[in-house]
Parts: C-alpha cells; sequence; structure tokens
C-alpha cells in the first residue's frame, strides 16, 4: 500500500474530512458571499453563493465609515493585549511556585484552582457589575480587563506543563546563582513557549470574541470591544443591511483569520503541547 | 581547617530515616567519593550538603562558615547533575557562562541590550566570553560552544556540565552520578580526565556513585554509605584491605567477597578448616555467632591433598587474566568464589573436586551485628606453617 496511492479507506476518510470542513466553514463562506452582495441580491428567493452585481466595494465602505472601525480594532487590540499579558504575568509564577516549591499550602491551593475552574463567568458578573459601578470605573479598560487578569485555567495549564520539567534543571540554576525570580524568567519561560502559545491561543480568541462581558460593562461606544461594536452597528446603523454588516464582520474577524493563517504551524505545536527534550 | 564538615545529618521523610546521623569531613582538595547501593541516601545527603534540601538536624560548615541556614544561591556549591541538567535553550557557551553571569554582573548588567556601553559592563563580559573558551579548551569542547544540548551526544553534554560546574571556583564540587549516564569506555576514560581535573583545579569534591570500582579508583577517601549510616570513611586500600563492617566488606571487591558463618570455640578462637584465628577480645562467649570474610584472590584452590574445605568446583568464569572459580562447600553446601592465575586455575573443570583453604591471617571476623572483630591469625599456626614450608 502506497503512502500516495488512491485506496478506499483513504477516498473515504478524505471525503468525510472534506465534507466535515464544508459544514464548518459554510457560514464564513456564505458571510464573505453576502458581504459582495448588494440589497436586493441577497434578499431574492434563489440563494446563489455568487454576488450577481459585485457590491464589495460599497459594503466595505459602508462598514468603515459607518462605525468608528479604527477604534474598535484598536480597543480589541488593546483589551487582549492587556488581558494576556497580565494573565501570563500572574499565572506563571503561581503555577511556577505550585509546581515546584514546597509549601503547606500547595493541596489547598490546587483544590482553590480545580473550584476557579468551575465557576463560569456568568455566575460572578452581577456582583462584579455591581462592584465596578460603585467604584464607578463601568465604561473604561480597567473594567474590560480586571475581571480576567486571573485566569485559573491558564494556572492549571502551566500548572501541567512545569510539572513535566525535570527538577534538576532548578536545582541546577539554584545553584548556579540564580533566584526564584530569575530561575522562572532565565529557564522556565524560555522553555516554556509551547505552553505559553497555546495559552496565548486561548486567551486571545476568548476575549476578541467575547459580547458578554463587554456587553454588560460598556455603554460608551468609545470603549466598544470588536463584537460590541457589531451589535451597535446592527442596532443603530445597519438596521436590515446585511451586506454591509457581513463585511463589518469580515474585518473584525479578519486578524485573527490572518494570525492563524500566519502561524499555522505554531498554533498546532502549541495545542498539541510539545514536551521537552533534553 | 577542613574544607567541608558535615555533622550528625539526619533527615526523615514521611516517618521513614533516610540518614540516620552522618557526618563527614573534607580536607582542602580532597576528593571524597560517596558511595552506596541505590537508595541508601547519598544523593539526598548530597542535595543536604548543595542546600537543594534541607536537614532535620545536623551542622554543615563549609570553609568554617555555618550555611545550613544559607541558600543554596549562597553556599558557592558547584554540582554536576546525574541528568546534567544543562538549560535546553541555550547554547553550550551560554550555558557555561550562566554561573559567571549570575555572580559576575550586577542585577542591572544583566538586562539584555540595556546596558552595553556602560563603563565596565563590556570589559566584565569580555572576561566572560574568555573564561569560557578557556574553559572549553583545557575540555576539548571548543567545537561545541554554538550547540544546544539537544544537539550534543552523551558524552558531550557532561563534559558541558563539567565545564558549568568548573568555570568559577566553588569552595565545595559536588558530582551526583556524572557517568552513569555514559557507556562503559566512555565511562573509564571519563573517570581519568575527572581526577585529571579535580587535581588541577583543587577543590574538594564530593562524588556520588553506585559503583565502588568507580569510588575505589578516582578517590582520596571512599565514604561507604549503607541504609542511611555512613559506615566507613577511609583511603580506597584501607576500605578494601580493612573492611570495618561486613556490609562495606560485601559492597567493595568484585567478585564479593566469601562469607561463612561460623562459631566461637574456646578462648576467642575460631577456626576455618585447618586455620584457626584468635579475637582480640576473648570475653567473647564460646559458640556465639561470627561471620568470617574471605577475599576471593586470598582462597586458594588445590586439586589434591587433605588440608582445607572440601568442595566441589561448580562453575568457572575466564576472564583472561584471571579466572574466577565458583565452589560449592560439601556439607554446608555454601558457595566460595576463588579468584586464581590462569596457571592455578589449569584443568579444572566444573564438579571437580577441590580442596579450599585461605591462611589466617586473610580472615576477616564479623560480629553478629556486622561490625568487625579484631583478630590474629594464631600463632601456632604460624609455627606449623613454617615447618611445613
Amino acid at each position: 500500500m502506497s503512502p500516495n496511492g488512491f485506496n478506499f479507506g483513504r477516498v473515504v476518510r478524505l471525503s468525510i474530512l472534506s465534507l466535515g470542513a464544508v459544514v464548518f466553514l459554510a457560514p464564513y463562506i456564505f458571510m464573505i458571499s453576502t458581504a459582495g452582495k448588494a440589497q436586493s441580491d441577497i434578499f431574492t428567493s434563489s440563494l446563489n453563493l455568487i454576488p450577481q452585481h459585485w457590491f464589495y466595494v460599497e459594503n466595505f465602505t459602508k462598514a468603515w465609515s459607518r462605525v468608528h472601525m479604527p477604534t474598535l480594532l484598536f480597543n480589541g487590540v488593546i483589551v487582549c493585549l492587556m488581558i494576556l499579558v497580565i494573565q501570563v504575568v500572574i499565572a506563571i509564577p503561581c503555577a511556577y511556585a505550585m509546581a515546584k516549591l514546597k509549601f503547606r499550602a500547595a493541596k489547598a491551593m490546587m483544590v482553590l484552582v480545580m473550584l476557579g475552574l468551575l465557576v463560569p463567568i456568568h455566575a460572578t458578573a452581577l456582583p462584579l457589575y455591581v462592584g465596578f459601578d460603585r467604584i464607578g470605573a463601568l465604561n473604561s479598560y480597567a473594567a474590560l480587563v480586571a475581571p480576567f487578569s486571573i485566569s485559573v485555567f491558564g494556572i492549571f495549564l502551566f500548572l501541567q506543563f512545569f510539572r513535566a520539567m525535570p527538577d534538576d534543571l532548578i536545582h541546577a540554576a539554584r545553584l548556579d546563582g540564580m533566584s526564584e525570580i530569575g530561575v522562572i524568567a532565565r529557564v522556565i519561560v524560555p522553555n516554556a513557549w509551547p505552553a505559553i502559545t497555546a495559552f496565548s491561543i486561548f486567551s486571545v480568541v476568548a476575549h476578541w470574541n467575547d459580547l458578554y462581558w463587554p456587553l454588560i460593562v460598556v455603554s460608551n461606544q468609545a470603549y466598544a470591544t470588536p463584537p460590541l461594536g457589531l451589535l451597535y452597528f446592527r442596532a443603530a446603523e445597519a438596521g436590515d443591511d446585511y451586506g454591509a454588516l457581513m463585511a463589518a464582520t469580515l474585518i473584525i474577524t479578519s486578524p485573527l483569520v490572518g494570525a492563524f493563517l500566519i502561524a499555522q504551524k505554531r498554533f498546532v505545536e502549541g495545542i498539541t503541547m510539545t514536551g521537552l527534550k533534553g | 581547617m577542613s574544607a567541608l564538615t558535615l555533622t550528625n545529618i539526619q533527615k526523615s521523610f514521611g516517618g521513614n530515616q533516610i540518614l540516620k546521623g552522618v557526618s563527614l569531613d573534607a580536607q582542602p582538595g580532597e576528593f571524597i567519593a560517596l558511595v552506596g547501593p541505590s537508595g541508601c541516601g547519598k544523593s539526598t545527603l548530597l542535595r543536604i550538603l548543595a542546600g537543594l534540601e534541607t536537614a532535620d538536624s545536623g551542622d554543615i560548615v563549609i570553609e568554617g562558615r555555618e550555611v545550613s541556614q544559607v541558600q543554596a544561591a549562597d553556599r558557592n556549591i558547584a554540582m554536576v547533575f546525574q541528568s546534567y541538567a544543562l538549560y535546553p535553550h541555550l547554547t553550550a557557551a551560554q550555558n557555561i557562562a550562566v554561573p559567571l553571569v549570575m555572580r559576575r554582573l550586577t542585577r542591572t548588567q544583566r538586562i539584555p541590550f540595556v546596558v552595553p556601553l556602560m563603563p565596565g559592563h563590556r570589559k566584565a563580559v569580555a572576561d566572560i566570553h574568555r573564561d569560557v573558551r578557556e574553559m572549553a579548551a583545557s575540555l576539548k569542547i571548543d567545537q561545541l560552544l554554538d550547540r544546544k544540548p539537544g544537539q550534543m551526544s552523551g558524552g558531550q553534554r557532561q563534559r558541558v556540565a563539567l565545564a558549568r560546574a568548573m568555570v568559577r571556583r566553588p569552595a565545595v564540587f559536588l558530582m551526583d552520578e556524572p557517568l552513569s549516564n555514559l557507556d562503559a569506555n566512555l565511562r573509564v576514560h571519563a573517570r581519568g580526565e575527572i581526577v585529571e581535573l579535580h587535581r588541577r583545579a583543587g577543590v574538594p569534591t564530593v562524588y556520588v556513585t553506585h559503583d565502588q570500582a568507580e569510588a575505589l579508583s578516582m578517590a582520596d577517601r571512599v565514604a561507604v554509605m549503607i541504609g542511611g549510616s555512613l559506615l566507613q570513611l577511609a583511603p580506597p586500600q584501607v576500605i578494601y584491605d580493612d573492611p570495618q563492617h561486613i556490609e562495606v566488606a560485601k559492597f567493595v571487591g568484585q567478585p564479593r567477597i566469601n562469607l561463612i558463618a561460623s562459631q566461637v570455640e574456646e578462648n576467642g578462637i575460631i577456626a576455618l578448616g585447618a586455620e584457626r584465628c584468635v579475637l582480640a577480645d576473648r570475653s567473647l562467649p564460646a559458640d556465639s555467632q561470627v561471620t568470617l570474610g574471605i577475599r576471593p584472590e586470598f582462597v586458594q584452590v588445590s586439586r589434591s591433598g587433605e588440608a582445607g574445605l572440601p568442595a566441589h568446583v561448580d562453575r568457572i568464569e575466564f576472564l583472561g587474566s584471571e579466572i574466577i572459580v565458583y565452589c560449592r562447600l560439601d556439607g554446608i553446601g555454601e558457595t566460595m568464589i576463588a579468584k586464581v592465575t590462569p596457571a592455578e586455575g589449569a584443568g579444572l573443570a566444573s564438579g571437580a573436586p577441590v580442596r579450599l583453604s585461605a591462611s589466617a591471617e586473610h580472615i576477616f571476623v564479623f560480629g553478629a551485628d556486622g561490625t568487625r572483630l579484631a583478630s590474629a591469625p594464631l600463632a601456632e599456626n604460624a609455627i606449623r606453617e613454617a615447618v611445613h614450608g
């Protein structure tokens, strides 16, 4: 059986995979198609993938001019970046301490982390909202970022990764004269890039696409994140102008899609989390 | 002044006593091998010494400074790990430079790109580069400096780990089975190299190994640890020729020592065949249980004659310069191992009846608790030997 030969099993496998891919991609493809259709084209009874009149330029101009797209994208980048950086800066030392240092509360902290994994943001949303309201911090980057600054998921992920690192490596670092912070900065982090990449993907994707929390704490368009901006656009401007709406959606999803296409290999590596090699 | 003194170190893990009060000292420039079977606590002792574990009790003094409460980073100790523990993300040169960077540069100088123009900084960095290159040259690893650990063989990694430990002058040098991951040929070669490097550096060294041959061949003094206790600390020859405990005698020497259960007769006399020796302490009551130990090279195998214990040859191993003869004592059924020259062993075949004997001066007597009992060959015996020849 040659690896490239077309035998029956291979054909079946590929067909199933292709069918799955088409199903998953269909909405996005349809979105791309709709973004290029004129209003009349969208509301015809027939379902065409190829627009009858190419309306891309008009729709994109409309999307770009009616909402302040640069602000949305800028907010998205700022919020995601701040969340990611703070999460990593907090989670890595936490996970290191729990994985490699011996202290009495380690077990209790492990239980707390597990508990934290079980509590969804929706459960704590109301008290958090009231809190931000009291200190007058609604409609700010702080309100968008602060609730996510400690990621128990991140701590858990790094914890698993650090446990697999050899103890001798850390012992050697200590004997070489490093403080615990030095060990983290010079030994742990440079060897934890696969885990950090994986976590970054999860974090950025989740917070770029998050609508729930921004919807709660932001009512001022100046602080709107991309999904929230889209919502305003739909409610206030577009109405039933689906062509422009789809064009706006395309713009907003493009950074993530682009990032994925550029760093595809890294993404897969990060998610499969290859271990350390000697 | 000792370079290193450990006093009564104790350590338990979950009610399991790993170290039962170990004391050890090293003179300046001395090479001490800490040897024992796996699980005897030797690696734990090394880790306590390095500051990677804390002892439950006991004192550690390095160059006159009590360091029990001092962090590992501040003890000025260098260590080579069994797994080498090289930083996988750094090249060999960077690995070797780490201890120097951490100790010679200030915190701000260590920040990359920030202060390359600071006065003094460039010189410090240049000095580090020079020292790394010198160290690499002396270990013949210059050609590896740009490689990462993942691109090196086991032997090369071991050298880089040695270089990283030796590049600065530590107060004490610790090695945790650094040769156990190498193949046999390389290991023998590396032994000689480590001894040579130690002699040049002159830093007191504690070398942990489970290989008694390695310990005997490398060390100035050998510390034999069994079951969490240090049983004997002495030069290699004394450890071999004059073991103070039955476990030491059993652990050291290849093939292992012959042990025969025996009893004390009247007046502290112990008999083995025609040979007799007498205990220095004659107060031991008759019929006390003792164990006699005889090194294989002192067991004489004769094919004829009446002297000696009757036995049959079980198996013969030909090793070129010597022959190992495994014999089974008639009656008792115990196995005795004899090491003989090819000339002496010529014509021996398995199943052949032989007589085994050993002169009394080569018999060690161990008491029921395993400690060595002082003994001497009985005088009459010496007289008879002189008469016969």
